[in-house]
C-alpha cells in the first residue's frame, strides 16, 4: 500500500475498489444473480405460492405432477411437484433459505474463530503458535468431506450439526491464512511503532494488525461460502446433513433420486439448478474481489 | 536424520493416538452405546448383563485401553447388521472402491494432460480459455450433482449406460474385478468419470502452469532454434519437465480419491467401502463406522509420513532446514 500515490489516496478505496469490480461483465453479473438469489430467499414466504412445510397445504394428490401443470387447487406448478404434492418451487426457494444460512453462516463463524486463532498463533508465536499450526496442518492434511462426515457420523444429523461440522471444516484456511498475513504485517513499521508507543496487546492486534490481514480473509471467504455450500448439499444428499423437515437443496435433489431413474427429472433437477447457479454466481464474485483485493496485481 | 525419522514417526503416531481418543469419545461416550448395542426389547437384566459383557460398568479410561488394545489386534467389533467382524467387511470392499479410484485417476491423467497442455499453449485463445472454464466448472460445482447429470445424459436420457451396480466381475489373482468383462467396464464408466472430474480438473490447472512456465526457458528456445518438430519440442521436451510436478500432486491425491469415492459411489449405487460407510451410518451401524474411520485415519497418515520420508531423502533442504531450526 506504500506505492500509492498521493492522487490515488484521495480517491476513497472503496470506490476505487467498485469501479475496478464493475470493470468486469462476469463478475457484475454474477453479483445481479446472487443478489436476485439472496433477495428470492430472504421474501420466500412472501412470493411462493405455497408453504411447503405445512402439510395443510398440501395435496397428496398433486404429487410428481410434470411442470407447468395445474393443481387440484387451481394452483398451477410452474416446476412440478414431489411425491408429497410439494410445489418444487417453494421448495426450492425454502431449501434456497437453509443452504444459505447454513453456507454463510458456518463461513461467519469459522471467519471469526479461525481469524482469532490465527491472529493470536502469529502475535504470541511460541508453544500456542505452534500448537495451533499443528492442528491446521493436521486437519488439512484431510480432505474436508472426510472430516465432516467423521462429525457427522458422531454427532448425528441436525442444521445445528452440520454448522459445527461446516466451522471445523474451514476455520484452518483462516487460521493459515490470518497467520501468514499477520507475520509479514507484523514485520512492518507501523506495528514496531504502535509497540514502542506502549499500545496495549489488544489495541495494536485489532486496531493495527486486523485491518491489515483482512483482505486476503475476504477472497477467502468469499470462495469458502460456496464450497460451505456445496458440501453442506453434499451432506445432505447423502442423507447425514440437515433433517427432513427442514430440507436444503442438497436434501430436495436426493429425494427425487429415485424418480430421476423413472423420467421425472423435475424434483431433482431444479433444486440442482438453483444450487448450481448460486454456487457459479458465487464463484464469479469472488474471482472478481481476488483480482480487485490482491494488491500484486494492482498497477 | 535418523532424529528426523524418529521424531516424525512419533508425531504421526501421537496423530493415530489423537484420532483413536476422538473417534472413541464420539462413538462410546456421546449418548450411551447400549441403546444402539442392543435390541430395544431387552428387559433390565439383560441390560445390565449386556453392560457387563461390553465392559461398559469400567471406568472411560479402561474402556478406551480395552478398545486400543482390541484395535491393534485389528479387532474393531462387529458389524450389527451383518453379523461379521467390521474390519473384514470393509476389506471385502476394498478392491471395488480402488478399481473405482484407479480408473478415475486414468482418466484425469489422460485427459487432464492434453488439455492442460494445449490450455497453456494457446493461453490466449479462445479454445485455451474455453477448458480453463470448463475446468472451474468442474472444480466448483458440486461432484454428486455431476454424477446425477452423467446419470440423467447417458442412463435416463440416451439410455447407452447403466445407472449404478457393479456390473459383472471375474476374478484376477483371486480379486473381483470388473474392468475386464464388457458389462462391468459399461458400468465402470460413469462413476469413474464423476469421481475423475475434480482431478481432471486439478490436473488441467497444474499442467497448464507448468507449461506456461517451462515454455519460457531456454532450453525450450534452445530445441526450437535446433529445428525440431514442434512435435517433438512440446511432446518430449516439455512433457518430460511439466509431469514431475504432476505426478507429485497425483500421488498424493489419491487418499483424497478414495476419500471422494463415498459421494461417488453412494450416487451410482457401486458396492465399496464409501457406499458402505454411509449404509452404516445410517443403520447406526457403529462398529463399522469406527472402523472405517480408523483404517481411513491410519492410511491417511501412514502416506502423509512415508512422502515426509520420501522428501527427506531426496531433497537436502528439508534435512538442512530441520537441523537449523
Amino acid at each position: 500500500m506504500s506505492g500509492l500515490s498521493v492522487e490515488a489516496r484521495a480517491e476513497s478505496p472503496l470506490r476505487r475498489l467498485v469501479a475496478e469490480f464493475v470493470d468486469s461483465p462476469s463478475a457484475v453479473a454474477g453479483a445481479v444473480v446472487l443478489v436476485l438469489i439472496l433477495a428470492a430467499a430472504l421474501f420466500a414466504p412472501w412470493i411462493t405460492p405455497q408453504n411447503p412445510y405445512d402439510l395443510a397445504q398440501l395435496d397428496i394428490l398433486d404429487g410428481n405432477l410434470p411442470p407447468g401443470s395445474a393443481g387440484l387447487s387451481g394452483l398451477t406448478y410452474w416446476l412440478g411437484t414431489d411425491d408429497q404434492g410439494r410445489d418444487m418451487l417453494s421448495a426450492i426457494l425454502y431449501g434456497l433459505r437453509i443452504s444459505l444460512a447454513v453456507g454463510a453462516g458456518s463461513t461467519l463463524i469459522a471467519l471469526v474463530v479461525g481469524s482469532a486463532l490465527g491472529l493470536a498463533a502469529a502475535y504470541y508465536g511460541g508453544r500456542f503458535e505452534g500448537l495451533v499450526m499443528r492442528i491446521v496442518d493436521l486437519q488439512l492434511s484431510f480432505p474436508a468431506i472426510l472430516v465432516a462426515l467423521i462429525l457427522l457420523a458422531i454427532l448425528g444429523r441436525g442444521v445445528d450439526k452440520v454448522l459445527i461440522a461446516l466451522v471445523t471444516v474451514q476455520w484452518a484456511y483462516y487460521a493459515r491464512t490470518v497467520r501468514g498475513a499477520a507475520l509479514v504485517e507484523g514485520a512492518k513499521e507501523y506495528v514496531e511503532a504502535a509497540r514502542c508507543l506502549a499500545l496495549p496487546d489488544r489495541r495494536i492486534l485489532f486496531r493495527h494488525l486486523l485491518p491489515n490481514c483482512l483482505p486476503p480473509v475476504i477472497v477467502v471467504a468469499t470462495v469458502q461460502v460456496a464450497n460451505a455450500i456445496a458440501l453442506e448439499a453434499t451432506l445432505s444428499f447423502l442423507g447425514v446433513g440437515v433433517p427432513i423437515t427442514e430440507p436444503s437443496l442438497g436434501l430436495l435433489i436426493a429425494n427425487g433420486y429415485e424418480y430421476l431413474l423413472s423420467g421425472q427429472y423435475w424434483i431433482s433437477f431444479f433444486p440442482g439448478v438453483a444450487l448450481v447457479v448460486t454456487i457459479v454466481a458465487i464463484n464469479l464474485v469472488g474471482d472478481r474481489l481476488r483480482d480487485v483485493l490482491n494488491p500484486r496485481l494492482q498497477r | 536424520m535418523l532424529a528426523y525419522l524418529i521424531r516424525r514417526a512419533m508425531q504421526a503416531a501421537v496423530a493415530v493416538l489423537v484420532m483413536a481418543v476422538l473417534v472413541f469419545l464420539g462413538v462410546y461416550a456421546v449418548g450411551d452405546p447400549v441403546d444402539i448395542l442392543i435390541s430395544p426389547e431387552a428387559d433390565l437384566a439383560e441390560i445390565e448383563e449386556a453392560r457387563r459383557r461390553l465392559g461398559l460398568d469400567r471406568p472411560l479410561i479402561e474402556q478406551f485401553g480395552i478398545f486400543l488394545a482390541n484395535a491393534l489386534r485389528g479387532d474393531l467389533g462387529r458389524s450389527f447388521v451383518h453379523n461379521e467382524p467390521a474390519l473384514r467387511l470393509i476389506l471385502e470392499r476394498l478392491p471395488a472402491t480402488l478399481e473405482l479410484a484407479v480408473a478415475a485417476m486414468a482418466i484425469a491423467i489422460l485427459l487432464g494432460i492434453p488439455l492442460g497442455m494445449l490450455a497453456g499453449l494457446r493461453h490466449d485463445r479462445p479454445s485455451g480459455k474455453a477448458i480453463m472454464a470448463g475446468s472451474i466448472l468442474g472444480f466448483s460445482l458440486p461432484n454428486f450433482w455431476q454424477g446425477l447429470m452423467l446419470i440423467m445424459l447417458f442412463a435416463v436420457i440416451l439410455g447407452w449406460l447403466p445407472a449404478g451396480g457393479r456390473g459383472e466381475t471375474v476374478p484376477l489373482f483371486g480379486v473381483e474385478v470388473s474392468f475386464l468383462t464388457l458389462n462391468g467396464l459399461q458400468h465402470l464408466l460413469l462413476p469413474a468419470v464423476n469421481l475423475a472430474i475434480f482431478k481432471t480438473a486439478l490436473v488441467i490447472r497444474l499442467t497448464r502452469a507448468g507449461t506456461r512456465e517451462v515454455m519460457l526457458q531456454d532450453y525450450v528456445k534452445f530445441a526450437r532454434a535446433k529445428g525440431l518438430s514442434e512435435r517433438r519440442v512440446v511432446l518430449v521436451h516439455m512433457l518430460k519437465n511439466i509431469l514431475i510436478p504432476v505426478v507429485t500432486v497425483l500421488g498424493l491425491e489419491f487418499g483424497s480419491v478414495v476419500a471422494f469415492a463415498v459421494v461417488t459411489e453412494t450416487v451410482f449405487a457401486w458396492p465399496g467401502m464409501g457406499k458402505l460407510l454411509i449404509d452404516s451410518i445410517l443403520n447406526l451401524d457403529r462398529p463399522v463406522v469406527v472402523a472405517y474411520l480408523m483404517l481411513i485415519v491410519l492410511v491417511f497418515i501412514l502416506v502423509n509420513f512415508l512422502v515426509d520420508v520420501l522428501y527427506t531423502l531426496l531433497d537436502p533442504r528439508v534435512r538442512l532446514a530441520e537441523r537449523h531450526g
